[in-house]
Protein backbone atom coordinates (compact mmCIF):
# COMPACT_ATOMS: atom_id res chain seq x y z
CA UNK A 1 0.00 0.00 0.00
CA UNK A 2 1.25 3.52 -1.29
CA UNK A 3 1.34 5.52 2.11
CA UNK A 4 -0.71 8.51 2.71
CA UNK A 5 1.03 12.12 1.98
CA UNK A 6 2.27 14.15 4.35
CA UNK A 7 -0.03 16.42 5.87
CA UNK A 8 2.51 19.11 4.95
CA UNK A 9 1.77 23.29 3.18
CA UNK A 10 2.89 21.72 -0.48
CA UNK A 11 1.18 19.11 -0.25
CA UNK A 12 -2.28 20.55 1.33
CA UNK A 13 -1.85 23.55 -1.33
CA UNK A 14 -1.66 21.08 -4.12
CA UNK A 15 -3.96 18.52 -3.43
CA UNK A 16 -6.80 21.34 -2.83
CA UNK A 17 -5.68 23.09 -5.38
CA UNK A 18 -5.91 20.37 -7.92
CA UNK A 19 -9.68 19.01 -6.67
CA UNK A 20 -11.22 22.55 -6.14
CA UNK A 21 -10.19 23.03 -10.01
CA UNK A 22 -11.48 19.73 -11.67
CA UNK A 23 -14.29 20.65 -9.44
CA UNK A 24 -14.98 24.02 -10.90
CA UNK A 25 -14.54 23.09 -14.63
CA UNK A 26 -16.88 20.20 -14.66
CA UNK A 27 -19.22 22.44 -12.75
CA UNK A 28 -18.66 25.01 -15.53
CA UNK A 29 -19.08 22.46 -18.02
CA UNK A 30 -22.48 20.88 -16.77
CA UNK A 31 -23.93 24.11 -16.27
CA UNK A 32 -22.87 24.78 -19.64
CA UNK A 33 -24.50 21.74 -20.92
CA UNK A 34 -27.74 22.31 -18.85
CA UNK A 35 -28.34 25.93 -19.23
CA UNK A 36 -30.86 25.72 -22.45
CA UNK A 37 -32.76 23.26 -21.09
CA UNK A 38 -33.52 24.29 -17.90
CA UNK A 39 -34.42 28.05 -19.84
CA UNK A 40 -36.41 25.86 -22.01
CA UNK A 41 -38.17 24.13 -18.83
CA UNK A 42 -39.02 27.45 -17.75
CA UNK A 43 -40.10 29.37 -20.53
CA UNK A 44 -42.01 26.59 -21.35
CA UNK A 45 -43.71 26.35 -17.54
CA UNK A 46 -44.48 29.87 -17.91
CA UNK A 47 -46.26 29.72 -21.39
CA UNK A 48 -48.37 26.60 -20.35
CA UNK A 49 -49.63 28.36 -17.58
CA UNK A 50 -50.54 31.36 -19.79
CA UNK A 51 -52.47 29.34 -22.10
CA UNK A 52 -54.14 27.99 -19.00
CA UNK A 53 -54.90 30.81 -17.60
CA UNK A 54 -55.52 33.31 -20.49
CA UNK A 55 -58.86 33.35 -22.53
CA UNK A 56 -57.97 32.07 -26.45
CA UNK A 57 -55.43 34.56 -28.02
CA UNK A 58 -53.00 35.02 -30.53
CA UNK A 59 -50.76 37.09 -29.37
CA UNK A 60 -48.89 38.22 -26.18
CA UNK A 61 -47.96 41.88 -24.82
CA UNK A 62 -45.99 42.05 -22.02
CA UNK A 63 -46.31 45.55 -19.66
CA UNK A 64 -45.61 46.68 -16.01
CA UNK A 65 -48.42 47.69 -13.95
CA UNK A 66 -48.18 49.49 -10.38
CA UNK A 67 -48.76 47.01 -7.94
CA UNK A 68 -52.01 48.00 -6.20
CA UNK A 69 -50.61 47.05 -2.66
CA UNK A 70 -47.23 48.26 -2.45
CA UNK A 71 -45.31 50.82 -4.78
CA UNK A 72 -44.08 47.95 -6.96
CA UNK A 73 -44.82 46.77 -9.95
CA UNK A 74 -46.31 43.09 -11.23
CA UNK A 75 -46.00 41.93 -14.71
CA UNK A 76 -48.73 41.80 -16.78
CA UNK A 77 -49.80 39.92 -19.64
CA UNK A 78 -52.50 41.12 -22.06
CA UNK A 79 -53.28 39.00 -24.93
CA UNK A 80 -54.58 39.60 -27.61
CA UNK A 81 -56.81 37.99 -30.46
CA UNK A 82 -56.88 39.45 -33.86
CA UNK A 83 -56.04 42.61 -32.31
CA UNK A 84 -58.92 42.40 -29.79
CA UNK A 85 -57.90 42.35 -25.86
CA UNK A 86 -59.13 39.43 -24.60
CA UNK A 87 -57.84 39.29 -21.05
CA UNK A 88 -54.81 39.35 -18.74
CA UNK A 89 -52.15 37.18 -17.39
CA UNK A 90 -50.72 38.90 -14.01
CA UNK A 91 -48.01 37.21 -12.49
CA UNK A 92 -48.53 37.82 -8.77
CA UNK A 93 -47.40 37.08 -5.75
CA UNK A 94 -47.99 36.86 -1.47
CA UNK A 95 -45.49 36.68 1.29
CA UNK A 96 -48.03 35.52 3.92
CA UNK A 97 -47.59 32.08 3.17
CA UNK A 98 -47.12 29.21 5.54
CA UNK A 99 -43.75 28.40 3.98
CA UNK A 100 -43.04 31.86 2.57
CA UNK A 101 -43.67 33.30 -0.45
CA UNK A 102 -46.30 32.23 -2.95
CA UNK A 103 -46.35 32.48 -6.81
CA UNK A 104 -49.07 32.10 -8.77
CA UNK A 105 -50.57 33.39 -12.26
CA UNK A 106 -53.89 35.18 -12.11
CA UNK A 107 -56.01 35.26 -15.86
CA UNK A 108 -58.78 37.45 -15.73
CA UNK A 109 -61.37 38.30 -18.73
CA UNK A 110 -61.95 41.67 -19.86
CA UNK A 111 -65.13 42.03 -17.31
CA UNK A 112 -62.87 41.24 -14.77
CA UNK A 113 -63.81 37.79 -13.67
CA UNK A 114 -61.17 35.19 -12.95
CA UNK A 115 -60.67 32.55 -16.00
CA UNK A 116 -58.16 30.69 -14.05
CA UNK A 117 -55.30 30.48 -12.08
CA UNK A 118 -51.87 28.79 -11.98
CA UNK A 119 -49.23 28.27 -9.29
CA UNK A 120 -46.20 28.79 -10.55
CA UNK A 121 -43.79 27.97 -6.86
CA UNK A 122 -44.50 27.92 -3.38
CA UNK A 123 -42.90 26.09 -0.13
CA UNK A 124 -46.06 24.91 1.30
CA UNK A 125 -46.82 22.34 3.73
CA UNK A 126 -47.06 19.32 1.25
CA UNK A 127 -50.55 17.65 1.99
CA UNK A 128 -51.95 20.22 3.64
CA UNK A 129 -50.96 23.99 2.13
CA UNK A 130 -49.89 22.24 -1.34
CA UNK A 131 -53.78 21.51 -1.82
CA UNK A 132 -53.94 25.17 -4.04
CA UNK A 133 -51.50 23.24 -6.82
CA UNK A 134 -54.10 22.44 -9.41
CA UNK A 135 -52.70 18.95 -9.12
CA UNK A 136 -53.32 18.51 -5.81
CA UNK A 137 -56.70 19.38 -5.65
CA UNK A 138 -60.03 20.96 -6.84
CA UNK A 139 -59.46 23.36 -4.61
CA UNK A 140 -58.75 26.53 -7.04
CA UNK A 141 -61.77 25.67 -8.82
CA UNK A 142 -64.28 27.80 -6.18
CA UNK A 143 -61.97 30.91 -8.13
CA UNK A 144 -63.36 30.10 -11.60
CA UNK A 145 -65.65 32.60 -13.46
CA UNK A 146 -66.32 34.32 -9.78
CA UNK A 147 -65.97 38.28 -10.34
CA UNK A 148 -64.03 39.64 -7.33
CA UNK A 149 -66.24 42.59 -7.74
CA UNK A 150 -69.19 40.36 -5.58
CA UNK A 151 -66.99 37.48 -4.66
CA UNK A 152 -65.02 38.83 -1.97
CA UNK A 153 -61.93 37.81 -1.92
CA UNK A 154 -61.19 36.73 1.64
CA UNK A 155 -61.25 33.30 3.64
CA UNK A 156 -64.49 33.02 5.22
CA UNK A 157 -62.66 33.87 8.71
CA UNK A 158 -62.07 36.60 7.48
CA UNK A 159 -65.06 37.98 6.38
CA UNK A 160 -64.80 36.26 2.86
CA UNK A 161 -66.54 34.34 0.23
CA UNK A 162 -63.65 31.77 0.16
CA UNK A 163 -63.80 28.60 1.28
CA UNK A 164 -60.07 27.68 3.24
CA UNK A 165 -58.13 24.74 2.70
CA UNK A 166 -59.08 22.29 5.94
CA UNK A 167 -56.27 22.97 8.18
CA UNK A 168 -54.44 25.28 5.64
CA UNK A 169 -55.94 28.76 6.30
CA UNK A 170 -52.85 30.48 6.39
CA UNK A 171 -51.66 28.81 2.87
CA UNK A 172 -55.57 30.20 1.32
CA UNK A 173 -55.22 33.59 2.99
CA UNK A 174 -51.88 33.69 1.13
CA UNK A 175 -53.58 32.47 -1.90
CA UNK A 176 -56.01 34.82 -1.68
CA UNK A 177 -54.54 38.01 -1.46
CA UNK A 178 -52.28 37.03 -4.47
CA UNK A 179 -55.45 36.85 -6.47
CA UNK A 180 -56.51 40.38 -4.52
CA UNK A 181 -53.23 41.91 -5.57
CA UNK A 182 -53.79 40.87 -9.25
CA UNK A 183 -57.58 41.53 -9.64
CA UNK A 184 -57.03 45.01 -7.66
CA UNK A 185 -54.02 45.99 -10.13
CA UNK A 186 -56.25 45.32 -12.92
CA UNK A 187 -58.89 47.38 -11.84
CA UNK A 188 -56.89 50.57 -11.16
CA UNK A 189 -55.23 50.34 -14.40
CA UNK A 190 -58.76 50.08 -16.35
CA UNK A 191 -59.47 53.43 -14.20
CA UNK A 192 -56.52 55.12 -15.35
CA UNK A 193 -56.97 53.64 -18.64
CA UNK A 194 -60.54 55.13 -18.66
CA UNK A 195 -59.73 58.76 -17.17
CA UNK A 196 -56.78 59.62 -19.94
CA UNK B 1 -16.11 -8.95 4.39
CA UNK B 2 -17.39 -10.10 0.78
CA UNK B 3 -19.16 -7.80 -1.58
CA UNK B 4 -22.69 -9.41 -0.81
CA UNK B 5 -22.43 -8.89 2.66
CA UNK B 6 -20.88 -5.16 2.21
CA UNK B 7 -24.17 -4.51 -0.40
CA UNK B 8 -27.03 -5.56 2.28
CA UNK B 9 -25.36 -4.23 5.83
CA UNK B 10 -26.69 -0.60 4.78
CA UNK B 11 -30.10 -2.11 3.91
CA UNK B 12 -31.22 -3.44 7.59
CA UNK B 13 -28.11 -4.12 9.72
CA UNK B 14 -26.25 -0.85 9.28
CA UNK B 15 -29.38 1.05 8.04
CA UNK B 16 -28.20 4.89 7.98
CA UNK B 17 -31.75 5.91 9.66
CA UNK B 18 -33.33 3.34 11.20
CA UNK B 19 -29.73 1.50 12.91
CA UNK B 20 -26.74 4.71 12.39
CA UNK B 21 -29.38 7.78 12.80
CA UNK B 22 -27.96 9.78 10.69
CA UNK B 23 -29.27 12.34 8.34
CA UNK B 24 -32.12 12.84 9.78
CA UNK B 25 -32.88 16.36 8.79
CA UNK B 26 -33.77 15.44 5.23
CA UNK B 27 -35.47 12.41 6.11
CA UNK B 28 -37.76 14.16 8.57
CA UNK B 29 -38.51 17.02 6.04
CA UNK B 30 -39.29 15.05 2.90
CA UNK B 31 -41.20 12.17 4.06
CA UNK B 32 -44.51 13.78 3.80
CA UNK B 33 -45.04 11.00 1.00
CA UNK B 34 -43.62 8.32 -0.43
CA UNK B 35 -42.72 9.50 -3.65
CA UNK B 36 -41.04 11.96 -2.12
CA UNK B 37 -39.39 9.58 0.17
CA UNK B 38 -37.90 7.73 -2.52
CA UNK B 39 -37.01 10.40 -5.00
CA UNK B 40 -34.83 12.26 -2.24
CA UNK B 41 -33.52 8.51 -1.25
CA UNK B 42 -32.27 7.93 -5.17
CA UNK B 43 -31.03 11.34 -5.78
CA UNK B 44 -28.60 10.52 -2.90
CA UNK B 45 -27.76 6.96 -3.38
CA UNK B 46 -26.25 8.43 -6.84
CA UNK B 47 -24.39 11.17 -5.38
CA UNK B 48 -23.06 8.82 -2.24
CA UNK B 49 -22.03 5.99 -4.76
CA UNK B 50 -20.23 8.40 -6.85
CA UNK B 51 -18.72 10.54 -4.63
CA UNK B 52 -17.33 6.74 -2.54
CA UNK B 53 -15.90 6.75 -5.99
CA UNK B 54 -14.16 9.42 -6.29
CA UNK B 55 -13.40 9.85 -2.91
CA UNK B 56 -11.56 6.26 -3.14
CA UNK B 57 -10.32 6.87 -6.12
CA UNK B 58 -8.14 9.80 -4.46
CA UNK B 59 -7.68 8.92 -1.01
CA UNK B 60 -4.20 8.28 -1.32
CA UNK B 61 -3.32 11.87 -2.47
CA UNK B 62 -5.33 13.78 -0.32
CA UNK B 63 -3.17 14.55 2.77
CA UNK B 64 -5.11 14.11 6.41
CA UNK B 65 -5.50 17.56 7.23
CA UNK B 66 -7.32 18.92 4.81
CA UNK B 67 -9.30 15.60 3.49
CA UNK B 68 -12.92 16.94 4.71
CA UNK B 69 -12.11 20.39 2.96
CA UNK B 70 -11.74 18.22 0.06
CA UNK B 71 -14.39 15.57 0.53
CA UNK B 72 -17.30 18.19 0.75
CA UNK B 73 -15.83 19.97 -2.18
CA UNK B 74 -16.80 16.48 -4.07
CA UNK B 75 -19.72 16.03 -2.86
CA UNK B 76 -21.10 19.65 -3.41
CA UNK B 77 -19.97 18.97 -6.69
CA UNK B 78 -21.83 16.15 -7.62
CA UNK B 79 -25.16 17.41 -5.62
CA UNK B 80 -24.83 20.63 -8.14
CA UNK B 81 -24.62 18.43 -10.86
CA UNK B 82 -27.68 16.31 -9.56
CA UNK B 83 -29.63 19.35 -9.30
CA UNK B 84 -28.70 21.04 -12.73
CA UNK B 85 -29.25 17.74 -14.74
CA UNK B 86 -32.46 17.47 -12.76
CA UNK B 87 -33.91 21.00 -13.71
CA UNK B 88 -33.07 20.81 -16.86
CA UNK B 89 -34.03 17.18 -17.76
CA UNK B 90 -36.52 16.25 -15.56
CA UNK B 91 -38.43 19.47 -14.34
CA UNK B 92 -41.30 17.96 -12.77
CA UNK B 93 -38.89 15.37 -10.54
CA UNK B 94 -37.37 19.13 -9.81
CA UNK B 95 -40.19 20.82 -8.71
CA UNK B 96 -41.18 18.27 -5.78
CA UNK B 97 -37.64 18.07 -4.64
CA UNK B 98 -35.38 20.90 -6.05
CA UNK B 99 -35.78 22.33 -2.46
CA UNK B 100 -34.02 19.46 -0.69
CA UNK B 101 -31.79 18.35 -3.16
CA UNK B 102 -28.92 20.72 -1.70
CA UNK B 103 -30.03 19.93 1.37
CA UNK B 104 -27.62 16.40 0.40
CA UNK B 105 -24.69 18.28 0.56
CA UNK B 106 -25.36 18.28 4.54
CA UNK B 107 -26.49 15.15 4.80
CA UNK B 108 -24.06 13.34 7.19
CA UNK B 109 -24.71 9.95 5.72
CA UNK B 110 -22.65 11.35 2.53
CA UNK B 111 -19.98 12.34 4.78
CA UNK B 112 -20.01 10.01 7.00
CA UNK B 113 -19.36 7.16 4.33
CA UNK B 114 -16.67 9.01 2.79
CA UNK B 115 -14.78 9.32 6.29
CA UNK B 116 -15.59 6.33 7.69
CA UNK B 117 -15.28 3.23 4.37
CA UNK B 118 -14.14 5.33 1.26
CA UNK B 119 -11.45 6.97 2.62
CA UNK B 120 -9.24 3.25 3.63
CA UNK B 121 -11.58 1.02 0.94
CA UNK B 122 -10.88 0.35 -2.97
CA UNK B 123 -12.89 1.56 -5.60
CA UNK B 124 -15.30 -0.97 -6.14
CA UNK B 125 -16.00 -1.71 -2.52
CA UNK B 126 -16.89 1.88 -2.12
CA UNK B 127 -19.20 1.74 -4.68
CA UNK B 128 -20.84 -1.17 -3.97
CA UNK B 129 -20.85 0.32 0.24
CA UNK B 130 -22.68 3.48 -1.15
CA UNK B 131 -25.05 1.54 -3.61
CA UNK B 132 -26.18 -0.45 -0.24
CA UNK B 133 -26.08 2.66 1.85
CA UNK B 134 -28.01 4.70 -0.61
CA UNK B 135 -31.01 2.19 -0.87
CA UNK B 136 -30.78 1.49 2.58
CA UNK B 137 -31.15 5.09 2.65
CA UNK B 138 -34.64 4.98 0.34
CA UNK B 139 -35.74 2.00 1.67
CA UNK B 140 -36.30 3.53 5.21
CA UNK B 141 -37.42 6.56 3.44
CA UNK B 142 -39.83 5.74 1.27
CA UNK B 143 -41.20 3.00 3.77
CA UNK B 144 -41.17 5.97 6.04
CA UNK B 145 -42.84 8.26 3.84
CA UNK B 146 -45.66 5.84 2.37
CA UNK B 147 -46.85 5.34 6.31
CA UNK B 148 -47.05 9.49 6.90
CA UNK B 149 -48.71 9.54 3.62
CA UNK B 150 -51.50 6.97 4.47
CA UNK B 151 -51.99 7.66 7.64
CA UNK B 152 -51.97 11.46 6.96
CA UNK B 153 -54.22 11.57 3.84
CA UNK B 154 -55.12 8.12 3.22
CA UNK B 155 -52.98 7.25 0.54
CA UNK B 156 -49.45 5.67 -0.80
CA UNK B 157 -48.27 7.28 -3.77
CA UNK B 158 -50.67 9.65 -4.14
CA UNK B 159 -52.86 6.52 -4.96
CA UNK B 160 -56.05 7.18 -2.32
CA UNK B 161 -57.08 3.82 -0.15
CA UNK B 162 -59.52 5.94 2.11
CA UNK B 163 -61.44 8.94 1.28
CA UNK B 164 -60.94 12.27 3.22
CA UNK B 165 -58.24 13.27 5.43
CA UNK B 166 -56.88 11.19 7.98
CA UNK B 167 -54.46 12.30 11.38
CA UNK B 168 -53.52 15.23 9.92
CA UNK B 169 -50.16 15.49 12.42
CA UNK B 170 -48.60 12.69 10.27
CA UNK B 171 -47.72 14.70 7.69
CA UNK B 172 -46.52 17.50 9.82
CA UNK B 173 -43.28 17.97 11.23
CA UNK B 174 -44.57 16.03 15.20
CA UNK B 175 -45.89 13.18 12.96
CA UNK B 176 -42.60 12.60 11.58
CA UNK B 177 -40.93 12.23 14.60
CA UNK B 178 -43.50 9.80 15.80
CA UNK B 179 -43.26 7.81 12.93
CA UNK B 180 -39.32 7.46 12.59
CA UNK B 181 -39.79 7.03 16.46
CA UNK B 182 -41.79 3.87 15.77
CA UNK B 183 -40.31 2.55 12.76
CA UNK B 184 -36.91 2.30 14.88
CA UNK B 185 -38.34 0.44 17.24
CA UNK B 186 -39.99 -1.84 15.15
CA UNK B 187 -36.46 -1.99 13.31
CA UNK B 188 -34.40 -2.77 17.03
CA UNK B 189 -36.93 -5.55 17.39
CA UNK B 190 -36.65 -7.36 14.24
CA UNK B 191 -32.94 -6.90 13.98
CA UNK B 192 -32.29 -9.32 17.07
CA UNK B 193 -34.70 -11.91 15.19
CA UNK B 194 -32.57 -12.17 12.30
Amino acid sequence: MIGKKESNFINMFTSLLVISFVAGISLGSVYNLTKAPIAAAAAKKMEDALRLVLPDFDSIQPIKLKSAFEPDSLLVFQGFQNGQLTGWAVKTWSKKGFGGEVNLIAGFKPDGSIKNISVLDHKETPGLGDKMQASKSDWYRQFLDKNPADFRLKVKKDGGDVDAITAATISSRAFTEAVDRAWQTIENAKKEGGNE
Amino acid sequence: MNQIQNFTKGLLKENPILVQVLGTCPTLGVTTSAFNGLGMGLATTFVLTMSNIVISLVRDFIPDKVRIPAFIVIIASFVTVVELVMQGFLPALYEQLGLFIPLIVVNCIVLGRAEAFASKNKPFSSMIDGLGMGFGFALALTVLGSIREFLGSGAVFNVKIIPGDLMLVFILAPGAFIALGYLIAITRKLKDHI
